[in-house]
C-alpha cells in the first residue's frame, strides 16, 4: 500500500469502443421514437372483438323486453333458414338512436332483425321504439348483461350477422352507419351461402 | 361575455353527455354484494382482480364500476358460489373475448418469445460478465 506503482496504460483493460458502436445509442434512441410516432398516428384498436364469430350462438332464453313483441331464445335461431341481424342494444345508449333509421331501413329491406336490450327498463324500451320506429320481429331483455356476455359482446350497439343454422358468422362493433349499410348487406349475402 | 357563458355552457353539455348515456337498472345481485362463504369471496375476488374490464380497459373487473363490469363479478360469484373453479371461468371468459380479457398471461405459440426472451438475456449476461471478469482477473 505504501509504494506508488504505477498504474496500467488504460488501453490494457477498457478498449476504445468500436467505431460503429457510439452510433448505437442513437439509433435506440430514433427507434423509440418510430415506435412512439407510430402509437401517436396509428393508435391500437380498442375494440374487443368477439370470438365467437363461427360459433354457434349460445344457449339463452330471454324474456321479452316489451309487451307487443315476444322474447328471444336460441332456439328461435335455428329454424329459420334465411340469415338475420341479431341487434345489441339499450334505450340509454345515444349511438343506438342513431343506427335505428338504418336498421329501420334494413327491416323495410325484409331482412329479420331480433334484438337484445342490455340493462333496460321495459318502459324505456318501449318509449325508445316509440321514438326511432322497431324494426325488431323478437326483443329479448338482457337485464345482467348475460347473453351479452355470452356472445362475447362488450358494448352498445353490436350487431351480429347469425346464419340459418344458428351459427355466428359476422360481428359489427359501433352503430351501424349509412355508409355501412352494403358492408352489412354483404355480410348477410356471405352468411346465406 | 354572453358568449364566455354560452362556451361554457356548451363544454358543460358537453362533459356531462356520457353520463346521461347511463342505463338506470339497480346492478346484478352479487356486483357489489360479497359472498357469504369467505372462502368462496376471496376466490372470486383474486379472479376478479385479474379479469379486464372490457369498458374501462385498463382497470380490473374488482375495480370498475362500469355497469358491465358489475354484470361481470355478479356472474363470477355466482359461479363460484355454484362451485365452478376459477381458472374454468377465466377460461370461458377468453373463449368469448380473447386472450385480452384476461391479465394472467398463458404461454401460446404467439406468446412464448416473451418468457424465454429474459432468461436468453440473463444467459447472455453472466456469459459476456464472466469473460470479463476472467480477462480482468488474467491481467
Amino acid at each position: 500500500m505504501s509504494e506508488t506503482v504505477p498504474s496500467e496504460p488504460l488501453g490494457e483493460t477498457t478498449k476504445a469502443p468500436r467505431r460503429w458502436a457510439i452510433w448505437l445509442p442513437l439509433a435506440l434512441f430514433l427507434g423509440f421514437v418510430v415506435l412512439v410516432m407510430i402509437g401517436l398516428f396509428r393508435p391500437a384498436e380498442r375494440d374487443v372483438a368477439s370470438a365467437m364469430v363461427g360459433k354457434p350462438l349460445p344457449q339463452f332464453d330471454l324474456p321479452p323486453a316489451i309487451a307487443e313483441k315476444p322474447g328471444l331464445a336460441h332456439r328461435d335461431f335455428a329454424a329459420g333458414g334465411k340469415p338475420r341481424l341479431l341487434n345489441v342494444f339499450a334505450s340509454w345508449c345515444i349511438p343506438c338512436a342513431v343506427e335505428a333509421p338504418q336498421l329501420d331501413q334494413l327491416a323495410k329491406m325484409g331482412i329479420e332483425i331480433n334484438g337484445i336490450a342490455i340493462r333496460d327498463h321495459r318502459e324505456d324500451v318501449a318509449l325508445f321504439l316509440a321514438r326511432n320506429g322497431n324494426p325488431f320481429t323478437r326483443i329479448g331483455a338482457d337485464d345482467v348483461s348475460k347473453v351479452q356476455m355470452a356472445m362475447g359482446s362488450s358494448g352498445v350497439p353490436e350487431t351480429f350477422v347469425i346464419d340459418g343454422r344458428g351459427v355466428i358468422r359476422y360481428q359489427h362493433i359501433g352503430e351501424i352507419r349509412a355508409d355501412q349499410m352494403p358492408l352489412i348487406l354483404e355480410k348477410l349475402k356471405e352468411a346465406d351461402q | 361575455m354572453k358568449r364566455l357563458l354560452g362556451l361554457f355552457l356548451l363544454m358543460a353539455g358537453v362533459m356531462t353527455s356520457p353520463l346521461a348515456a347511463q342505463d338506470t337498472m339497480p346492478p346484478a345481485p352479487y356486483a357489489y354484494r360479497q359472498l357469504d362463504n369467505p372462502a368462496d369471496e376471496a376466490k372470486a375476488q383474486a379472479l376478479m382482480e385479474t379479469l379486464r374490464c372490457l369498458k374501462c380497459q385498463s382497470q380490473s373487473i374488482a375495480d370498475s364500476d362500469a355497469p358491465m363490469a358489475g354484470d361481470m363479478r355478479s356472474q363470477v360469484r355466482e359461479r363460484i358460489a355454484a362451485g365452478e373453479d376459477p381458472e374454468a371461468i377465466r377460461s370461458w371468459l377468453v373463449e368469448r373475448y380473447g386472450d385480452y380479457v384476461s391479465y394472467a398471461p398463458r404461454v401460446t405459440a404467439l406468446t412464448w418469445p416473451l418468457f424465454i426472451l429474459p432468461v436468453v438475456l440473463l444467459v447472455l449476461a453472466s456469459l459476456l460478465l464472466s469473460r470479463r471478469f476472467r480477462k480482468g482477473g488474467g491481467a
